[in-house]
């Protein structure tokens, strides 16, 4: 086991490498560079000032030293200073933000576990009936709706004709004059469309995941046996088949691991979220190489060790398979 | 589930009826009083609060009510002093002697004077900092303290921007000299000696500012500015009607039609202002077809200006004759004005060569006349002009293509390689009508302004004489002048100037739009004691 750990965690490390050479030259080809003071199409900026600012910025220098001194930087684990106004440590903007991601994303995917495998399981118990086809339209019209609009029509809805949920932002504007009751109500208050939202999308996945694998257990012969020894249905529909239908599942909670720290852009713009989706939007548009940099590296990152910790989740929850 | 459903109606229904005001009730313009909130939004969050590094204008936004100029404009794009009481313009008209008020304290207590003025400039013009507004404060010569409240600044020539150049946000000495203003925690709490003090900046989310209790001209009446990020504009105006942001710019079709119901109207006053900004055709003057004046003037006939403004933007823009929008002093009404005629443009464009085809494309040595106008991704109003523009073009027989780009793209790949034939951009300006960059003949290199290679001797000349005198009354005739030029050669088709339309919360009192906009005065802004809407609990440290 360790040693099949370690020889996978070796192989990583070309791996990244790779990553970062490929992105570094790729965000490079993009036209343009860093608009470090607004300095596009600015008649105040002149071309003096232009060339004063590349070179504080190290932009006037070829390409393969500017990776190099990135590189050597990172392999300190120091990603360098962003090249937008703020001056800042990209890791500093990224820590701020990365908590918000992910606590939106696990509380949304606690979410569609919570909602999607019980749908899954109804749906594969009462196949092809009208019930089951409800469910089915109404997870796959909540894959198909996109979000920014279903959201805007909430906020509507919600926000401006109910006058019941705010309608976007995280905490109301007078929150820190608030008592520890009105704020859990005041961010509960600001979540639940967003999470709702989100949730709702992600619903049709994981029950047709878990329909499908179901149906395929039930169909085993070991069922027809517990059928036959006289069980009631809810005992061998819980002890029998899901357990075993429920690995399938179990490594997709592996695989969504990365997809933890990556945000949506149009989501997070439309619920004013500070999140993760739009400081890689707005680096990028921005030409901020550092903090494109680093945000990828992160993320490129947590991907390999998603799919590892997928590897090793399958073979501890499931005895036949093993690791090493 | 029945029973949440009529839970909720109910609820709706209370929560209803506790906001129903009576529609008159913001009428009364009451007594200003000291307290309350202003809710703002931005779609970008700022970036840098020290003004001299930010080039953004969420960033000024703020940095703007935290620091203050030696000079500012009022509402009639006047100069007038801040921190300068006065100041003389020697005979030579060379140097600037600023006479600084003496009572103007930093917001940590530490009395403003002269050396915080030579620092300001210091930290400018350094070439470590990286800055966009170096280039008003090279022509310099000399800058120094006289004593601790008159600075004196000498240039080289006679400058006529110079005046306006020291509105730029001073910065504290005290606190900065010595560090690397780069990394300077000022970047994200700034002290300056401004209206509003900065409290709290929570990333991605909001700015918070309170009231200066010592500000030199008295304390500002609305207690605090919280400025939220709302990177949605479709978001925003949700936020407006549910009545959470108390300020925001409207497009004409929201001012005009969204906003056209009672609960609105009871709540928000709308106002209207000409903007500092007109959007332009550009030739590509070094192109062959383009290089003709008669072609181009051909295309200010065929164009429809009335036509552009009534149905782009709804009528909420007027017509742009000339770089400069009619309230400023520079402005000439009197230039050569193109009517729509399609018979003029006809006339012209045979004069120029061009002959109709029996399918009615204008012909020159047997190639049709073509080309392709370039617009910048993501902004609609220009998109949609250039498909009027498309439309009257081909009725005279020319024929458009619209190319629509991202924005880096655009500019580096098109405009900085001179790789175009018709852009439709738009400048913004300033109350100062200096046309230097855009527009003398030696700004045509890479990154400068001049893209269209636009080369006229008198224009030349003009602009530097009026940029080297201190004279108004000859500045004007200067910029008269060229403005004249620059109608009769078209070498851009000024098409329009929009309003800049804004919703305020009606029970904010005191604002007069006026040529420099609404916030000119905003540290007078008020609302009445018995119309407050935000008490605030916390305790607020002078």
């Amino acid at each position: 086991m360790l040693h099949y750990l370690l020889k996978r965690l070796a192989f990583m490390i070309p791996m990244l490498l790779g990553i970062t050479l490929i992105s570094f030259a790729v965000i490079h080809l993009a036209p343009g560079e860093p608009d470090i003071v607004g300095a596009e199409m600015n008649p105040k900026v002149t071309k003096e000032i232009r060339e004063r600012i590349r070179n504080i910025y190290g932009l006037d220098k070829p390409i393969h030293i500017q990776y190099w001194m990135w590189f050597k930087r990172i392999v300190k684990f120091d990603f360098g200073i962003s090249f937008a106004p703020d001056r800042r440590p990209v890791i500093d903007k990224i820590k701020e933000r990365l908590p918000i991601t992910i606590s939106i994303n696990i509380l949304s995917m606690v979410l569609i576990f919570l909602i999607g495998i019980p749908i899954g399981v109804y749906c594969a118990q009462h196949k092809d009936t009208i019930s089951d086809k409800f469910l089915t339209s109404f997870v796959f019209a909540g894959y198909a709706m996109p979000t920014f609009w279903l959201a805007l029509l909430l906020m509507m809805f919600f926000g401006v004709y109910l006058e019941l949920l705010p309608i976007s932002g995280l905490k109301s504007f007078n929150y820190s004059e608030m008592t520890p009751l009105e704020k859990l109500w005041d961010l509960m208050s600001h979540l639940i469309l967003p999470i709702g939202i989100s949730a709702f999308g992600g619903l049709a996945g994981i029950s047709r995941y878990m329909k499908n694998s179901l149906l395929e257990v039930l169909r085993q012969e070991y069922i027809t046996t517990a059928r036959a020894k006289g069980l009631p249905e809810h005992i061998v529909i819980r002890k029998h088949a899901l357990r075993n239908a429920l690995l399938p599942v179990i490594t997709i909670l592996g695989l969504s691991v990365p997809g933890l720290i990556g945000g949506s852009v149009i989501f997070e713009s439309i619920f004013s979220i500070p999140g993760m989706g739009q400081l890689f939007y707005m680096s990028v548009m921005a030409r901020d190489y550092p903090t494109i940099m680093g945000i990828l590296v992160i993320g490129a990152f947590l991907t390999l060790i998603g799919n590892l910790l997928a590897d090793i989740m399958y073979g501890v929850a499931d005895p036949r398979i093993r690791i090493g | 589930m029945k029973k949440v459903f009529i839970l909720i109606i109910i609820a709706a229904g209370l929560a209803s009826c506790g906001k129903a005001r009576e529609a008159t009730f913001y009428d009364d313009p009451g007594k200003p009083a000291y307290g309350d909130t202003i809710i703002t939004a931005s779609i970008g969050e700022a970036s840098n609060l020290i003004p001299i590094l930010a080039g953004d204008a969420a960033s000024h936004d703020i940095s703007g009510h935290v620091y203050n100029g030696l000079v500012k404009y009022d509402k009639n794009l006047n100069i007038v002093g801040i921190l300068a009481k006065s100041w003389e313009i020697s005979t030579d008209n060379l140097s600037i002697i600023f006479h600084l008020r003496k009572d103007v304290k930093w917001q940590d207590g530490t009395p403003f004077t002269a050396h915080d003025v030579l620092y300001t400039y210091k930290i400018i013009v350094d070439p470590k900092t990286p800055t966009p507004y170096s280039g008003d404060f090279k022509p310099v010569k000399e800058a120094k303290v006289i004593d601790d409240y008159t600075f004196k600044v000498t240039y080289e020539k006679p400058f006529a921007p110079a005046l306006q150049s020291w509105s730029v946000g001073m910065l504290p000495r005290h606190l900065l000299e010595g560090t690397d203003i780069t990394t300077s925690h000022l970047i994200r709490k700034p002290i300056g000696t401004g209206p509003y003090i900065f409290k709290e900046w929570i990333s991605g989310d909001r700015i918070v500012l309170t009231a200066n209790n010592n500000y030199f001209e008295g304390k500002p009446f609305i207690e605090r500015r919280i400025t939220r990020v709302i990177p949605d504009l479709a978001t925003m105006f949700l936020e407006l009607k549910r009545y959470t942001i108390d300020m925001m710019g409207l497009t004409p079709l929201q001012a005009l039609k969204q906003t056209d119901y009672p609960g609105f109207k009871r709540e928000f006053s709308k106002y209207r202002y000409l903007g500092f900004s007109y959007v332009y055709l550009g030739y590509n003057l070094k192109h062959k077809v383009f290089g003709d004046r008669r072609v181009r003037k051909a295309i200010a006939h065929a164009i429809n200006k009335q036509e552009i403004i009534d149905g782009i933007l709804l009528g909420q823009g007027v017509e742009a004759t000339g770089p400069y929008k009619p309230d400023m002093w520079a402005y000439n009404g009197n230039v050569r004005r193109y009517e729509h005629s399609k018979e003029k443009a006809l006339a012209l464009l045979n004069e120029a060569g061009f002959e109709k085809r029996e399918d009615g494309i204008l012909v020159k040595d047997g190639k049709p006349f073509e080309f392709t106008i370039l617009v910048n991704q993501g902004n609609d109003v220009r998109i949609r002009t250039a498909e009027l523009i498309q439309k009257r073009l081909r009725d005279v027989g020319i024929i458009v293509k619209i190319r629509t780009i991202e924005w880096a793209t655009f500019v580096n790949e098109f405009i900085d390689k001179r790789n175009f034939e018709a852009v439709i951009l738009g400048w913004s300006f300033g109350p100062e009508p200096d046309l230097f960059d855009v527009w003398h003949s030696s700004k045509q290199g890479p990154k400068e302004f001049n893209f269209i290679s636009f080369e006229n001797k008198e224009v030349d000349e003009l602009i530097m004489k009026a940029r080297h005198t201190m004279d108004q009354e000859e500045r004007r005739k200067c910029y008269f002048r060229i403005q004249e030029i620059l109608a009769d050669e078209q070498p851009y088709t000024f098409l329009f100037i929009p309003y800049s339309l804004v919703a305020v919360h009606k029970r904010i009192k005191g604002i007069e739009p006026a040529p420099a906009g609404i916030t000119y005065n905003n540290t007078e802004w008020y609302v009445p004691m018995e119309q407050m809407r935000y008490s605030s609990r916390a305790t607020l440290s002078p």
